[in-house]
């Protein structure tokens, strides 16, 4: 086949193209995989009973707010992955800034508070099942996350694969929230960051498989 | 019809014929093909200057891909960086191709034999489009025939076919993916 007649095969027909296409399918991406990952975690976690108590202290939306930005973040560094020739930018830096300070955070509740407090901020009642339950709910997200990323066309594809992982386990992170009783900067800092980095290990593992094109 | 030296579009020329491509405007659209064919074939024969029989190949992957990928276009970037990001990824892949097919088969004999043949294929890639849409199933193919070979609107193609339009749509959008990959599968087996 000659190139110019692959050419006039390509540009014959309707070449129209629909701009807000992947936009649209990012959007139905992140609402049903937050919607599997919420019923998840309603179905096996449940709710914490005391949600309404907890929401009017500072903490509860630290916590919020660590895995929102991070969300957020991972959104924006996916999007622009999934486009050759765009660069991330500063976005490396505003991943970075909100572990650095919830570890800020992390290290002065640690330094005030009594020695003998340590291993309970650190430790919680619940870090042993913590980051597993945060990559349990990344599941569906992340499946969903990579569905999406296909449509684009990324030409980095482990770092894309960790991009839709890091953007999975910062939403999961964020359902798990509502469930998750733990309320101490050195918990989140640590173990919060060590679920999410689970789908983000497995999404740079899967991404040379799946999101080849 | 690839004008020789007149092959060094502007960034701007470019730019706006992609646009309008975009918007519907077929004829700007396959100018806007044309002479990103020639920046990719002079791309790759710099890159490839021991494979010249993968140029060819290459660049018609390539159109083929810029096609099928044409929304991820960012209007705020140059044309011409998002060209060669895809023509790099496609070129790192085709090497990890080899590569992979060459620790495979262990042929080094193959390889000596394929080097010299000769130039004046530049223009002409092996394949054949026909046989490679034989592969494909039917309502893809049918879909493509009609809009992509005959020319037809999808809506007289819809006609045609009884399929729906979207139908229709889908079967040529789907299909130009599976004939990437068809083309992708063919080169990695290196075959002649």
């Amino acid at each position: 086949m000659k190139t110019d007649d692959m050419v006039s095969f390509l540009a014959s027909g309707d070449v129209t193209v629909d701009r807000t296409a992947s936009a649209r399918r990012f959007a139905l991406a992140l609402i049903v995989g937050l919607l599997l990952s919420t019923g998840l975690m309603l179905a096996l976690l449940g709710v914490r009973p005391d949600l309404a108590q907890a929401a009017s202290r500072p903490l509860f939306w630290v916590k919020v707010g660590f895995a929102a930005a991070l969300a957020v973040t991972g959104l924006l560094s996916t999007w622009r992955l999934g486009r050759p020739g765009r660069s991330l930018g500063r976005l490396p830096t505003g991943i970075a800034a909100p572990v650095v300070i919830m570890w800020g955070l992390a290290v002065v509740t640690l330094v005030r508070a009594a020695p003998d407090r340590h291993a309970e901020l650190l430790l919680g009642d619940t870090w042993a099942s913590c980051p597993f339950l945060i990559a349990l709910l990344s599941a569906p997200l992340l499946a969903t996350a990579l569905w999406a990323m296909r449509a684009l066309a990324p030409t980095r594809l482990r770092l894309a694969g960790a991009s839709a992982g890091l953007l999975a386990g910062a939403t999961a992170a964020l359902v798990y929230c509502l469930h998750c009783p733990e309320m101490s900067a050195p918990f989140i800092g640590l173990w919060y960051l060590l679920g999410i980095l689970i789908p983000t290990t497995l999404g740079a593992l899967l991404g040379p498989r799946l999101l080849r094109w | 019809m690839s004008w020789h030296g007149a092959n060094k579009v502007s960034e701007h020329e470019l730019r706006e014929r992609l646009l309008d491509g975009l918007t519907g405007d077929g004829r700007a659209y396959r100018a806007f093909l044309q002479a990103t064919s020639d920046l990719l074939r002079s791309y790759f024969r710099r890159r490839l200057t021991g494979l010249p029989d993968e140029v060819e190949d290459l660049v018609q992957e390539c159109l083929l891909a810029i096609h099928n990928k044409r929304q991820t276009y960012d209007p705020d970037l140059p044309v011409t960086a998002w060209l060669y990001a895809i023509a790099r990824y496609k070129l790192v892949d085709l090497m990890r191709r080899r590569e992979r097919h060459e620790r495979r088969t262990d042929s080094l004999d193959d390889e000596h034999a394929r080097e010299p043949s000769a130039p004046e294929h530049d223009e002409m890639a092996e394949r054949d489009v026909n046989v490679l849409l034989s592969r494909l199933p039917n309502r893809q193919r049918s879909a493509i025939v009609h809009t992509k070979i005959e020319g037809l609107s999808v809506a007289e193609t819809a006609r045609r076919t009884g399929m729906s339009e979207s139908a229709v749509k889908v079967g040529v959008h789907r299909g130009l993916k599976a004939l990437a990959k068809l083309i992708r599968g063919e080169t990695s087996r290196g075959e002649k």
